[in-house]
């Protein structure tokens, strides 16, 4: 049994939600540069020139990429062996977002569902927990931004739409969003599951490196294949028309119901922002 | 495409029946910031006939939650928010005067018939570029509701700040004509 004070719990998350907001992966970057190539719609490259620009100016003066820098999803792997002393785990991260956004000067995004008064310190933080093995506990800090989510759903297809079916919905949807979401977007597809569990999996899907396929070869083949329509759709970065609507489309499955077909599809905007460390 | 076209606040009738969808612009003087809450408060003040706490004749109103502003900073991140959400209560706006939007994303049907009685554009910022944009924010100064915190309005002063216009006064849609063009 390893034992982590819960104080070293709160330094990582606040040092995520900073650096999350701060540093753009280079992931995303790598994919900037390669796509504003493939672009051919001049606004769009424009786009992708502001976008890169918009990444060195946050990275060197240490400002947020994005104005709306999110609710602060936390994932986390806690190791099985790991005893967690001096204080709540809850607490623990919740502080670590409260410090960060504070010193971050990010901005504050919590509120009342009907008062829309602000919590004025981005908690309650989104903690999505899970219990693995070993002594270790990984931190995934990923803020995510009003624009993208609300353009992200959960539909429960019938099984007889197929797989095909489920294509269709997907790109149907993305085309629906448009310009919403700050394309280009990263499309995480869930698929399976039960309603909470396809959405969860489709948020997960995200966390993946951008563009790393699914290992699963007929996975990996239906998110090129909606790549590619999602992008034939010409909606283009930010809307304004152009080939690239989409950086990647990740997708993750799990069986389902014998009755249940769920599919969830959560959008996310190019401020594809999410960092992790180790305890 | 043309350069841009730089535009000096408040918009005039002229300035914005020269304007076509695609157009760039360059915005430079006084703009108003304002997003879900402040709109929900201007649109209530209107509804009950009382004073809005600024002149909105000939202005722009940026759809923006900035990013607090760190010591020695005029202002935080400051990208544009999905304008959408203002759908509800941007036609009673441009009925008092207001001349220019600034956002992300489509705006309903309402909105767009709105603009084209009351000689109104929608330009759009590129969204998740708060850090750059906010480089064009020469002066922010909270002028109203201040009890909103990011969603404050604040008057703002801005050099060149890149804007294209999505919908002008004749009905074009930038989103639709760029995907038409580049879908296959």
């Amino acid at each position: 049994m390893r034992e982590v004070h819960a104080s070293q719990i709160t330094e990582v998350v606040k040092k995520l939600c900073i650096e999350s907001n701060l540093y753009l992966g280079e992931d995303v970057l790598a994919a900037f540069d390669k796509l504003e190539k493939m672009e051919e719609s001049p606004v769009g490259r424009e786009v992708f020139q502001q976008l890169k620009e918009n990444a060195r100016i946050a990275r060197e003066e240490q400002v947020a990429i994005c104005q709306d820098t999110g609710l602060a999803v936390v994932f986390v792997e806690l190791g099985q062996d790991v005893h967690i002393t001096g204080g709540d785990f809850n607490a623990a991260i919740n502080e670590g977002v409260r410090q960060g956004y504070k010193e971050g000067y990010l901005r504050k995004s919590a509120c009342h569902c009907f008062s829309r008064v602000n919590t004025k310190d981005n908690t309650p933080a989104i903690i999505h927990l899970e219990m693995v093995p070993g002594d270790k506990i990984k931190i995934t800090v990923a803020p995510k931004g009003g624009g993208s989510e609300n353009m992200s759903t959960v539909m429960m297809l019938s099984p007889s739409e197929g797989k095909e079916g489920l294509k269709k919905r997907v790109v149907e949807w993305v085309k629906q969003a448009g310009s919403n979401p700050c394309p280009p977007v990263v499309v995480g597809v869930g698929i399976g599951g039960t309603y909470e569990q396809a959405a969860l999996i489709a948020k997960k899907a995200l966390l993946r490196p951008l563009g790393q396929k699914n290992p699963d070869p007929e996975l990996a083949a239906l998110e090129e294949d909606l790549l590619a329509r999602i992008n034939n759709l010409g909606i283009g970065p930010q809307g304004l028309g152009g080939r690239i609507t989409a950086l990647a489309v990740h997708a993750e499955m799990i069986p389902c119901h014998i009755a249940s077909f769920p599919l969830a599809i959560n959008l996310n905007c190019h401020a594809h922002r999410h960092k992790e460390a180790i305890i | 495409m043309s350069g841009p076209i730089r535009l000096k606040t408040p918009l005039t009738d002229a300035d914005v029946e020269k304007l076509k969808a695609g157009d760039k612009v360059l915005l430079n003087g006084v703009i108003y910031t304002g997003r879900d809450a402040a709109h929900k408060r201007l649109f209530d003040l209107l509804q009950e006939g009382k004073p809005l706490p600024i002149d909105l004749k000939g202005q722009v109103i940026y759809y923006v939650g900035p990013a607090p502003a760190k010591p020695g900073q005029v202002i935080g991140s400051a990208g544009p928010t999905t304008s959408g959400r203002m759908d509800a209560y941007s036609p009673k706006l441009m009925e008092v005067g207001l001349k220019g939007m600034i956002g992300k994303g489509m705006r309903k049907k309402e909105v767009v018939e709105a603009m084209k009685k009351y000689k109104a554009v929608y330009f759009a910022a590129t969204g998740g570029a708060g850090a750059l944009l906010a480089k064009a924010i020469k002066k922010a100064e909270v002028v109203a509701y201040e009890d909103l915190g990011p969603e404050a309005i604040s008057r703002l002063e801005v050099e060149d700040f890149p804007v294209i216009v999505v919908n002008d006064i004749y009905g074009n849609d930038l989103y639709q004509q760029g995907m038409a063009q580049y879908a296959r």
